[in-house]
């Protein structure tokens, strides 16, 4: 049964899945649901973060202070590989969705790389400023920064281990399985990465650069 | 097989959604980075435009990407994260006021050296 409303409006009725399949896709539907809790869980811990960096920003001890360090058309550059990433990653659903195995294979790939560049230029940003003497240690607000920062960068390093076991079951075993429920819940955590990414670049770089 | 895809459709969005969700957080991205680096206006009214960028970034993310809509299935994602928006907006916003209040109330002023 379904009422038609227009475009994402529509209330339609859960459908009746094909026998046999229905408990299962229950199942996923609250295993996804859970992962969401986690995620917003997680939001909470960068909120912490977030506060602590807002909190200590202008304790640079004498030393750099946010427009001394960033540079801006570098930081565009590693978020312009992220929203590369999501999109891809959108894609490699849309084919699971159609049930085509090497397509998945290939968005995943090209995901993990764009993902891979961006935590590359993480790191090497963070080099960079510990050779110049600007690691965490120098200043309070470099501290936060390091950690804020930081535990993006090292989240985007686990979904990339996350996703490179995706790409082995999916070579390996193909879309049955536990594969759907699996690739949607790393779908949510690199979609909220992105987004926490966004925080990132405007309340850490950009207002710390104006 | 024809309604099954388009129940995908609307659980997750079709290549459109992610195509449009893609151009408009360029946009955003790029208006907000060349606001920062470019733009001669005030510094608040500056923080102000950038701060505005990426709220409008967060929900394009989340109605292109993250497939939030307003739809009966949906009902619990959107309230464990309005939920979730309180919590932060709590933890931010009440940290950011405390500290700054008390770094104004308890610098080293004049009058408080002159009081040792």
């Amino acid at each position: 049964m379904s009422i038609d409303l227009p475009g994402q409006y529509s209330l339609t009725a859960p459908k009746p899945a094909a026998h046999g399949r229905h408990d299962h896709a229950e199942a996923d539907a609250a295993t996804v649901f859970g992962f969401w809790i986690y995620i917003m869980t997680d939001c909470i811990l960068f909120a912490t973060l977030f506060a602590t960096f807002a909190v200590l920003r202008d304790n640079a001890a004498g030393g750099p202070t946010g427009k001394d360090v960033f540079e801006l058309p570098y930081v565009l550059k590693e978020t312009i590989c992220l929203l590369i990433s999501s999109v891809t990653y959108g894609f490699a659903m849309l084919a699971l969705y159609r049930n085509a195995p090497k397509q998945v294979l290939a968005w995943l790939a090209a995901t993990f790389l764009f993902g891979l560049a961006f935590v590359g230029m993480e790191v090497y940003e963070f080099h960079r400023l510990v050779m110049e003497g600007f690691g965490p240690d120098r200043s309070a607000f470099l501290s936060s920064f390091f950690t804020l920062v930081g535990t993006h960068g090292l989240h985007v390093a686990c979904g990339l281990i996350w996703m490179a076991v995706m790409i082995y079951q999916v070579a390996r075993l193909g879309l049955g399985g536990s594969a759907t429920r699996r690739l949607s819940c790393l779908s949510l955590f690199w979609h909220f990465l992105d987004i926490v990414w966004i925080c990132v670049f405007t309340i850490v770089y950009l207002i710390g650069s104006v | 097989m024809e309604a099954d895809r388009a129940d995908h459709a609307a659980d997750h969005g079709d290549r459109n959604s992610y195509i449009a969700g893609f151009a408009l957080s360029v946009v955003l991205t790029v208006a907000a980075f060349w606001a920062a680096m470019r733009l001669a206006a005030p510094r608040v009214e500056v923080i102000a435009l950038v701060l505005l960028l990426a709220v409008a970034q967060v929900l394009v993310h989340l109605a292109c990407f993250l497939h939030m809509s307003p739809r009966r299935e949906n009902r619990w994602n959107l309230v464990s994260l309005a939920f979730t928006a309180l919590i932060l907006a709590l933890i931010v916003g009440g940290s950011v006021w405390i500290m700054a209040n008390m770094v104004a109330t308890l610098s080293p002023s004049p009058s408080i050296d002159m009081g040792m």
